[in-house]
């Protein structure tokens, strides 16, 4: 058994293999989640542009709060929502730096919308990654402002009723209008079809960065919350597609400071 | 007699407000006390007493929701744990300046920044010296069980009217947590138009023909004025310590030794009496509870009867500052307390209290 | 009368809702109790205790180094609680995927099988109400009429057709219970 083994772990068999840029620690996150996929694509794309040593990441207030236990580069954690305005202050400060923010939708669209708005509308220079998983992960499933209509959560334990506790907010479509906004994409890390069109997407928001002085690249992850939405994962990720993306369509939203046209 | 249930005590803080006739909870989820909108959101009283509840996106738009309700003279509240309460530090001192009665539930979590999420009494400090910019006090109320949790909210409302000020129930993860007994007030309903207008002729109501307008704001350009109001809420705070200190007494008739503890280290230090007296050590407890106004006089009379005195907390030692300020210098005050969300156990407590009090 | 308890397994074993049962049960006979979880992320699959305090007086403090009794349903918790247990106190525990068995002379060791038999039963989901029946078999701290009125108060309306399985899987857990020879 053991010489079975040795026979087929060679390096000509290699197929695949762990990036180093993420540590061995074991994912803190639900078996199932899409946090882990899109943490690995991201470290693959600055392990492929060689800029894993001059990346600086800020890691948010949400299930990702311990992304720096498993991104192995340099890395800050961010007070709630605050991501954007820290990782301002690291880009201004290091402007050769790589910089970006790994937010959750909570993070990033309700607590710190306007530092969202705000890094967007200065046309400050980094990545920001937004996981949007409709619901608030770490903190039990409580509503987000992702949550769709009718979804239950544990504040809306009825469904949102969205007359009582307002609107899904669509902040990639918003932040898309601004002027400071360089790129601004829709993925999901679902399928594998579709964790290599986000690490495409990922790739170009670093790329950007690298090529130009100015201007917010953004990339959403539609992405699941098994344990929030109190579903298996193979139900969660049906659940999202049937559910999610007619809500938030998935596809580039503006490429080279232009909106695409729909 | 009113409902008896089982219940944490965040749950029992939510089930209080709507008995209590509160016209509108603002919160935003944090871990230790999510249960608190989470409650309220299944109860949902917007359809039976008609109290609103909304989960804002932040803490500090849930303090300011707070602050325009309040205003307008509606019994409102915001609950959070420590980070979310340094949030809302802007929102309280505006409330304070502008004397704005609502209520504050803060269940401590450790620090400092994000810190943990286990249980804690780090956050004193904030509380009871003011929290935010400029010289004010909230009035602070120490639950020490489920069944505080739920009276303190009628109770810290009345303060919050009396006095014209924000009102902070001072909790941790602990109390929040925890289910234990709770009898339930009956509900009381919440108050008409006419009796907001009657009751806080101050409130920015809608100027009638009748009134002069009334204007909420905590800015006063001249200095002189501003003094004066300052002078004025001085006032008010000595009033507060006059009259509204109140505290808990258990085993101190014999005590020569005094444990001094609030919240849920006063529930520990309970323990750690009993384990003491099984071995002959006498020891007392005085528990605050309400730490703005602190016990000082009380303090003061027990420390003529003890020989020492331990503060227990689960912090770096920050009630203890109050205490020896109660007390004459060459009186031994010591401090004993875990950290960072790490609960005390009653046999550290005595241990704590054996060597730094009794043999130290 | 003072029974100080910890009950300790995996997150979704049904250890915080047997906990609060037993509480419930002691509020029927006018008991003073409480209640206090483990809490936070570590629920998520990982392991969940409770401390659960019935008494005829006021209760000091809710959470406990040591226990009159632990009711163990996992390897990690027994590791951690068997020690914990106060001399002449009860461990009782369930031996699915138990691979180190409690060892120690000077407490009482019982083990209650209630994994197997709950699967046995086609009542795997209130498995947690045999190692309960266990438990009240060897020490009988509530009446069984006050843990049917617990299970009345705790459970929503919509699962009070369930409280029968209930009351079956309790006095399953009774007769299965046994003590463990030479503790
Ligand atoms: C000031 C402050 N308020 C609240 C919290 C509690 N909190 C931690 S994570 C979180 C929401 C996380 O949701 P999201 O950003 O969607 O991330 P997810 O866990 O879903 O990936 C909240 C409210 C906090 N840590 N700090
Ligand atoms: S709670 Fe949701 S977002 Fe968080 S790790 Fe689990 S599945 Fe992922
Ligand atoms: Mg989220």
């Amino acid at each position: 058994m053991k010489d079975e083994i040795s026979e087929i772990v060679n390096v000509e068999n290699l197929v695949y293999k762990k990036t180093p840029l993420m540590t061995d620690n074991i994912l803190s996150y639900c078996p199932g989640c899409g946090h882990g996929t899109a943490h690995r694509i991201t470290m693959e794309v600055l392990e492929e542009l060689g800029i894993g040593e001059k990346t600086i990441g800020v890691a948010p207030v949400g299930c990702s709060v311990l992304a720096y236990e498993f991104m192995n580069i340099d890395m800050q954690q961010a007070a709630h929502g605050r991501a954007p305005a820290v990782a301002t202050g690291i880009k201004r400060t290091w402007p050769h730096k790589i910089v970006f923010t790994y937010q959750g939708d909570g993070d990033l669209a309700a607590i710190g919308t306007a530092e969202t708005i705000h890094a967007c509308n200065r046309g400050e220079n980094f990545v920001i990654i937004f996981v949007n998983n409709g619901i608030y992960g770490m903190t039990g499933g409580q509503m987000a402002p992702t949550t769709l209509p009718g979804m239950k959560s544990s504040t809306s334990p009825y469904g949102r009723d969205v007359h009582i506790m307002g609107n899904p907010l669509k902040m990639t479509e918003l932040i898309a209008e601004l002027p400071g906004t360089r790129f601004v994409t829709r993925q999901a890390v679902h399928t594998p079809g579709n964790v290599r069109k986000a690490k495409r997407a990922i790739k170009k928001a670093f790329e950007n960065q690298m090529n130009f002085k100015e201007g917010i690249n953004f990339v959403e992850i539609v992405s699941n919350c098994n344990s929030g939405w109190k579903m298996t994962p193979v139900h969660s990720n049906e659940w999202m597609v049937e559910n999610m993306f007619p809500f938030f369509p998935l596809g580039d939203i503006k490429v080279d400071g232009e909106l695409v046209n729909k | 007699m009113g409902e008896l249930k089982l219940m944490k005590g965040n749950e029992a803080i939510a089930e209080a407000a709507i008995r209590a006739g509160v016209d509108a909870y603002f919160g935003y989820p944090i871990t230790p006390q999510s249960e608190v909108i989470e409650y309220l959101m299944v109860e949902k009283p917007y359809e039976t007493t008609g109290m609103v509840v909304l989960q804002a996106e932040s803490e500090i738009a849930a303090i300011n929701m707070v602050y325009g309700a309040a205003a307008s003279g509606k019994k409102a509240m915001t609950s959070s744990s420590s980070p979310g309460i340094s949030l809302k530090q802007e929102g309280i001192s505006y409330m304070a300046g502008a004397e704005l009665p609502c209520l504050i539930a803060n269940v401590v979590r450790g620090g400092p920044g994000l810190g943990t999420i286990q249980p804690s009494q780090a956050d004193y400090f904030q509380a009871t010296k003011g929290g935010g910019h400029g010289d004010y006090h909230m009035i602070v109320l120490a639950p020490a069980s489920v069944q505080e949790m739920a009276d303190f909210v009628s109770k810290g409302f009345d303060l919050a009217f009396k006095y014209r000020t924000p009102v902070m129930i001072l909790s941790d993860g602990l109390i929040g947590q925890m289910m234990e007994k709770v009898i339930l007030s009956e509900h009381t309903p919440r108050w008409t138009d006419e009796e907001i207008i009657k009751l806080s002729p101050w409130a920015t109501t809608g100027k009638p023909a009748s009134r002069e307008r009334n204007i909420i704001t905590s800015l006063d350009l001249d200095p002189y004025r501003q003094e004066e109001h300052n002078i004025h809420l001085q006032k008010k705070y000595k009033e507060i310590r006059e009259k509204e200190v109140e505290y808990e007494e258990i085993m101190c008739e014999d005590a020569e030794y005094l444990f001094v503890a609030y919240g849920s280290s006063s529930r520990i230090a309970q323990k750690a009496i009993k384990l003491g007296r099984e071995k002959g050590i006498k020891a007392g407890l005085l528990r605050p509870i309400t730490l703005y106004p602190f016990p000082s006089e009380a303090i003061r009379r027990l420390s003529q009867q003890v020989k020492g005195i331990l503060s227990l907390e689960m912090s770096a030692g920050q009630m203890i500052e109050d205490i020896r300020l109660s007390v004459d210098c060459e009186m031994k005050v010591e401090h004993f307390g875990r950290m960072g969300g790490v609960i005390h156990s009653p046999a550290e407590a005595l241990q704590a209290l054996e060597e730094k009090i009794i043999g130290g | 009368m003072t029974e100080e308890i910890i009950i300790a397994g995996f997150g979704g074993q049904g250890v915080l809702s047997m906990g609060k049962i037993l509480a419930y049960s002691g509020i029927m006979q006018e008991q003073e109790v409480s209640w206090m979880p483990s809490y936070g992320p570590e629920m998520r699959g990982g392991t969940a205790n409770v401390t659960v305090i019935l008494s005829d007086e006021r209760i000091s403090s809710p959470i406990l180094t040591e226990y009159d009794t632990a009711i163990i349903l996992n390897q990690q918790s027994l590791d951690k609680f068997e020690k914990a247990v106060k001399p002449g106190g009860l461990l009782i525990y369930d031996g699915n995927g138990i691979s180190h068995h409690p060892e120690r002379k000077d407490i009482r060791i019982y083990r209650v099988d209630a994994a197997d038999e709950a699967g046995k039963l086609g009542l795997a989901k209130i498995f947690n109400m045999i190692v309960l029946g266990g438990y009240l078999k060897v020490n009988p701290v509530v009446e069984l009429d006050n843990v049917i009125k617990g299970l009345k108060k705790s459970l929503p309306q919509r699962y009070h057709h369930m409280i029968p399985d209930n009351e079956k899987a309790i006095m399953r857990g009774m007769e299965i219970i046994y003590p463990v020879k030479g503790s």
